[in-house]
């Protein structure tokens, strides 16, 4: 499917840019936007280092297997699949706390890492299973508790009252999990 | 007054999270008899090899966002688009907003930047833009990295459920805000 959206984004965008004339611009997108690419893996490298780093002293001490064991219920109705000891539900655990956390930076390492682990479950190694749809459908929409970019954003402005979105963002974001949840569910039976 | 120790509240919080998710780690580990460093550097090297893995796959998503944007085609999808967005009453200043939240986030970012610079922070549009800033994600960069690090080439249903989830989040938003601070 990312096959035809990727040759489709391409190829609309070049014939776009060949008939409104953006000849340049869309030749420096496509340049720009690969070296932007690696660069961006540099910079994720450092940090990402870091925190699987620190994840393998929290597995090792029980940290992980301890916070999730605290969520077994809601686990086991988002992953029934998955085996509530495995070491897939502890990196998925804390990848969503990053994300509430707002911890963008820890939640990218902690969320490739519960990748790894659920890969190593799924019997056909490239479809996603039904596992790994719902956990990037709650990554992408999981409510975030302080969202400190925007707000900060909003009192460079001169805003008379900067954090006075947060409960609004509160209820989009718990809304929209809660939508995304059910999709999944429901697209699943139909898949 | 408030708003300003309301936002030094949030700013304390923030400081306060990494430094206390490292010593509670590094103090548990060192009551369990963890080896904290080998254990580290462990950790660090698998780190290394799921980076290396997503290059190739982020490469591609990249270039062809890069493109498709540069070349007016995505303007031309948000203009094509506006009838749909009059139907379920997002307000046309937020409405590039939505459709370029799901594709990238520095981009996104510029553009919430913009259009709170442009029509005031306590605007109407405003807060939307704000709103939806905050209860949504970047999906294709997510999608392509997460499944790009573990070989998955078939997505199955998860860019449908994502993408509805991120529609419902633009819809609660506009309702929000309009219920919460009036149009």
């Amino acid at each position: 499917m990312l096959n035809y959206i990727w040759l489709g984004m391409l190829i609309i965008g070049f014939v776009t840019g060949i008939i409104s004339g953006k000849l340049d611009e869309v030749t420096a997108a496509a340049i720009d936007s690969a070296s932007q690419a690696v660069e961006l893996s540099i910079s994720l490298l450092g940090i990402m280092c870091l925190w699987t780093g620190l994840m393998g002293i929290a597995e090792k001490s029980g940290l992980v297997r301890y916070i999730s064991r605290q969520f077994k219920p809601v686990l086991k109705f988002l992953f029934p699949e998955v085996p509530a000891r495995h070491p897939a539900m502890g990196a998925v655990v804390m990848n969503l706390a990053a994300n509430i956390l707002g911890l963008g930076n820890a939640a990218t390492p902690l969320g490739l890492k519960a990748m790894v682990e659920l890969q190593k479950l799924n019997p056909k190694k490239n479809a996603a299973t039904d596992a790994m749809c719902m956990f990037l459908v709650l990554n992408t929409s999981i409510i975030q508790l302080i969202p400190a970019t925007v707000i900060a954003i909003r009192s460079a402005c001169g805003s008379s009252n900067p954090p006075e979105v947060i409960i609004p963002v509160w209820i989009a974001s718990a809304l929209s999990t809660a939508v995304g949840i059910l999709a999944v569910k429901l697209l699943a039976c139909f898949d | 007054m408030k708003a300003v120790r309301q936002v030094g509240i949030i700013k304390t919080i923030s400081s306060y999270a990494v430094p206390t998710i490292f010593l509670i780690v590094l103090c548990l580990g060192a009551l369990k008899k963890v080896k904290v460093y080998d254990v580290f550097a462990e950790g660090a090297k698998e780190g290394i090899q799921t980076v290396v893995g997503i290059i190739p796959s982020l490469l591609g998503l990249m270039v062809a966002i890069g493109v498709f944007r540069a070349s007016g085609a995505l303007d031309i999808l948000i203009y094509a688009a506006k009838p749909l967005a009059s139907f379920f009453g997002i307000p046309s200043e937020v409405m590039p907003l939505a459709f370029l939240r799901p594709i990238s986030g520095s981009a996104s970012l510029a553009l919430v930047s913009d259009i709170i610079k442009t029509y005031g922070p306590d605007s109407f549009a405003g807060r939307v833009a704000s709103t939806m800033m905050g209860s949504t994600e970047t999906i294709f960069y997510t999608l392509a990295v997460y499944f790009g690090a573990v070989g998955i080439k078939n997505f199955r249903y998860t860019l449908a459920a994502a993408l509805l989830a991120n529609f419902a989040s633009v819809i609660v938003s506009v309702w929000i805000c309009s219920v919460v601070f009036g149009r």
